[in-house]
C-alpha cells in the first residue's frame, strides 16, 4: 500500500513538473516583462540593464528554478490586466466557478443514478428506450448550444403559435408550446451572500438561486447523458454476475439486490470515470460561463487569452493542471483501496 | 493476395457481409446515412447549390441584415433561411459553414488517426519501456480532457502568432489543434487491439518468415485492427465537429469572414436577445443533426462489428 502510494505521488509530480516546464515556456516566449514595465520612451541601453538586472538573460534552467520556486510559494506575477497578483484575480474569479460544478455534481448526482438504475432494471420499457433517445441526443448537443436554447426558451421567451387561436384547443396548443421567459441568464446577480475572504455565494438566496439554474442545467445537460450510459452499463453487467443470481437465489427481496449488493457495484467504475469527468467539466464550464457571462474562473481564462495577459493564462494553466493532477491521484487512491483486486504494487498489466 | 476464381469479387463479397445485411434492416441507420450523405453533399456542392457567395463581399448588402426565414412575416423570399447581421443569406452561408466544419472534422480525424494508430501499434508490438512512456504520454493528456488541451494549445497558438495570422490559416490551425488534442483515443484504441493480436500464430509465423517488425505492423496486424478503428472514426469525427464548433464559439476558431457552423452561432448569439434568434438556432441545429446522425451511425457500427472495444 505505501508503494502504492508514493508511486502515485511520485508520478503526480512528475506531471506537475511537465506543466510547470510547459507554462514556463509558454511565459518566457510570449511575455515580455520590460515592454510591460516601462514605456515607449525608454532607451534600449536601460531595457538591457533592466533586463540583466531581472535576470531575463540567465540560462533557460535558471530561470525556470527561479519561476518553480516563486510558484511553490504561491508567486506567480502580475496579471497585466488587473495590475495585481495573479493569484488574488483567480481566488476572485474561483468561487463562482466552484459554486457552478458544486450545482452541477447535485443535479448529475440526483438524475443520473437513478434514471441509470431504472434504464438498467428495466432495459426494454418504453420509458427506458426514451431516456436512452434523450441521452444520444443530449450528447450530440454542444453545451453552448443548450445554454443558447435555454436563453431563448427561458429567458427571452418563445411565442410559438402555429395553431388557430379563436379554438379552445388551438390557444391551449399555443400556450402549452410558447414561454414566458424571465429566467435570469446574465452573470450571478446581485442577491449574493458574503461567506468569507472573497467567496460570495448563490446558494442562501432564492434570487441567488434563480440565477444558478439555467447555467448548471447547461453544464449538466453535457455529462448527465454520460452517466446515465454508463451507469446502465454498468448495472446491466453487474445484474449478469453470479452473486447477484445467487442472491436471488436465496430470496433477496429484488430491491435489496438492486439497491444495496448491484449498486455498490456498479458505483466502482462510476467514481473513477466522474473523477477522470471533472477534467471535462473545467473545460466546459469555459463555454457555460461564456455564454452566461458567468464571472468565474473560466470567463477570466477567456477574457485572458483576449487581453494576451500572459502572466494570468500561465497561473490558470497550473492552477487547473494541479486541479486535475489532485483529483486523478486522489481516485486513483480511492479506487486502489476499495478494490481490492486493482494490483496495487505490480506492474500495468 | 491471389484470388481464384472460385472466390467472389470484392465487391459481391461486401454485398453479401453481415455490414450490409444488418444495414438492410436497420431504418435508423438507413435515414442516418441518408441525412449525413445529404448534408455531405449539400457541404461540397456548395459553390453550385449556394444562391450567393457569402465570401464575396459584393453580393452582400448590410440593407438585408436580420432578415427572418420564409414561413414568418417580413421575410424577403430571395433569402429562404433569412440572413445574418451582415445581411448574408444563411442557406449559403450555412452551406459554406458545413463545408468548412466538414473540413476540419474530417482532416483532424485523419491526423489523430496517423498519430494514434503509429502510436498504439509502436506501443502495442515494441511493449517495454516505449509502451509505457507512450501510454503514460496518452494517459497524461486524456486526463485534462480533449477539448480543455485543444482550448490550451489554441490560445497559445493564437498568442504566437497573433489574431491576424491566426484567421488566415484558422483551418489548417484548427485541424491541427484538434487532431493534436485527441490522438490518444486512437493510440489506446488500437494498442489495445494490437496486444491481442500480438500473441496469435500468424504474427509468430511472420517473425519466422524474417519479415521485419515495420512489414509486420503495418501490412499484418493493422488490417486486422481495421474495426475498432473504423468505429472509433466514427464517433471521432463528431467530437472533432463539436471541438471545431466549441472553439470557434470561444474565439479561437473560423473567423467570421469565413464562418463555420460554430462561428456562425457565435456571431448570432449577440442578435440572441434582439429577437433575431434564426441567425443562431438554425446553424446550430444543423450542426446538432449532423453530429447525431454521425453519433448514430457510430452506434450502429459498433453493435454491428461489435469489436472489444479499449475500456478507460
Amino acid at each position: 500500500m505505501i508503494a502504492f502510494l508514493i508511486k502515485r505521488l511520485m508520478h503526480a509530480l512528475v506531471v506537475m513538473f511537465v506543466i510547470s516546464v510547459i507554462s514556463f515556456a509558454i511565459q518566457s516566449n510570449l511575455g515580455d516583462p520590460i515592454q510591460q514595465m516601462v514605456g515607449q520612451s525608454v532607451p534600449e541601453s536601460e531595457r538591457a540593464e533592466l533586463r540583466e538586472e531581472l535576470g531575463l538573460n540567465d540560462p533557460f534552467l535558471v530561470q525556470y528554478a527561479r519561476f518553480a520556486a516563486n510558484a511553490v510559494q504561491g508567486d506567480f506575477g502580475y496579471s497585466y490586466f488587473f495590475n495585481e497578483p495573479t493569484t488574488d484575480v483567480i481566488l476572485r474569479h474561483l468561487p463562482a466557478t466552484l459554486e457552478l460544478v458544486i450545482a452541477t455534481t447535485l443535479i448529475i448526482v440526483l438524475l443520473s443514478v437513478p434514471i441509470g438504475v431504472y434504464c438498467a432494471i428495466r432495459p426494454r420499457s418504453a420509458l427506458s428506450r426514451l431516456f436512452m433517445s434523450v441521452s444520444i441526443v443530449g450528447i450530440s448537443i454542444p453545451v453552448f448550444l443548450t445554454a443558447i436554447m435555454l436563453i431563448q426558451i427561458f429567458a427571452i421567451g418563445v411565442d410559438f403559435s402555429p395553431f388557430p387561436a379563436d379554438t379552445g384547443w388551438g390557444q391551449w396548443l399555443n400556450g402549452a408550446l410558447s414561454t414566458e421567459g424571465g429566467m435570469p441568464s446574465y452573470g450571478r446577480g446581485n442577491d449574493l451572500t458574503h461567506l468569507f475572504g472573497t467567496w460570495d455565494s448563490n446558494f442562501f438566496s432564492l434570487e441567488g438561486l434563480t440565477y444558478l439554474v439555467l447555467p448548471s442545467l447547461s453544464l449538466a445537460s453535457i455529462m448527465l447523458p454520460l452517466f446515465i450510459r454508463l451507469i446502465r452499463a454498468e448495472m446491466l453487467e453487474v445484474l449478469q454476475s453470479e452473486y447477484v443470481k445467487f442472491a436471488t437465489a436465496k430470496g433477496i427481496s429484488r430491491k435489496r439486490i438492486y439497491f444495496v449488493h448491484a449498486l455498490k457495484n456498479t458505483m466502482l467504475p462510476v467514481i473513477t470515470v466522474g473523477g477522470v469527468q471533472l477534467g471535462t467539466m473545467v473545460a466546459y464550464t469555459i463555454l457555460t460561463e461564456t455564454v452566461f457571462q458567468w464571472p468565474g474562473m473560466g470567463l477570466m481564462f477567456l477574457e485572458a487569452i483576449q487581453r494576451s495577459d500572459i502572466p494570468l493564462i500561465v497561473t490558470y494553466l497550473m492552477i487547473v493542471g494541479l486541479i486535475f493532477v489532485i483529483t486523478n491521484t486522489l481516485v486513483d487512491l480511492i479506487y486502489g483501496l476499495v478494490n481490492p483486486t486493482v494490483k496495487l504494487t505490480g506492474k500495468p498489466a | 493476395m491471389t484470388t481464384t476464381t472460385t472466390t467472389p469479387s470484392r465487391w459481391k463479397r461486401f454485398r453479401n457481409s453481415y455490414l450490409v445485411y444488418s444495414f438492410k434492416r436497420d431504418w435508423i441507420a438507413q435515414c442516418c446515412l441518408a441525412i449525413f450523405l445529404c448534408l455531405l453533399l449539400g457541404a461540397i456542392c456548395a459553390p453550385w447549390l449556394a444562391p450567393m457567395n457569402p465570401y464575396d463581399l459584393t453580393q452582400i448588402s448590410i440593407l438585408d441584415s436580420e432578415l427572418p426565414p420564409m414561413w414568418i412575416d417580413g421575410a424577403d423570399p430571395l433569402f429562404p433561411l433569412g440572413t445574418d447581421a451582415q445581411g448574408r443569406d444563411l442557406l449559403s452561408t450555412i452551406l459554406y459553414g458545413a463545408r468548412v466544419s466538414l473540413i476540419i472534422g474530417f482532416g483532424a480525424v485523419i491526423l489523430q488517426a496517423v498519430i494514434g494508430v503509429t502510436v498504439g501499434l509502436l506501443a502495442g508490438y515494441l511493449g517495454g519501456r516505449i509502451d509505457a512512456f507512450l501510454m503514460r504520454l496518452a494517459d497524461i493528456q486524456l486526463s485534462f480532457s480533449t477539448l480543455m488541451v485543444a482550448i490550451i494549445v489554441g490560445a497559445v497558438i493564437k498568442a504566437i502568432f497573433g489574431g491576424a495570422t491566426y484567421s488566415a490559416y484558422a483551418v489548417w490551425l484548427l485541424v491541427l489543434i484538434i487532431g493534436l488534442a485527441e490522438w490518444p483515443q486512437y493510440a489506446r484504441t488500437v494498442r489495445a487491439s494490437v496486444l491481442a493480436e500480438r500473441s496469435k500464430e500468424y504474427v509468430d509465423a511472420a517473425r519466422v518468415m524474417g519479415y521485419r517488425d515495420r512489414r509486420i505492423m503495418f501490412r499484418h496486424i493493422l488490417p486486422n485492427t481495421l474495426s475498432p478503428i473504423f468505429v472509433i472514426s466514427t464517433v471521432q469525427i463528431a467530437n472533432a465537429i463539436i471541438s471545431e464548433a466549441a472553439l470557434s464559439f470561444l474565439g479561437l476558431g473560423m473567423p467570421e469572414t469565413q464562418p463555420s457552423l460554430g462561428s456562425l452561432i457565435k456571431s448570432g448569439f449577440d442578435y440572441l436577445q434582439s429577437g433575431s434568434w434564426w441567425i443562431t438556432l438554425i446553424p446550430g441545429t444543423v450542426l446538432v443533426v449532423l453530429v447525431l446522425v454521425v453519433n448514430l451511425l457510430g452506434d450502429w457500427l459498433r453493435d454491428v462489428m461489435n469489436p472489444r472495444l479499449y475500456k478507460g
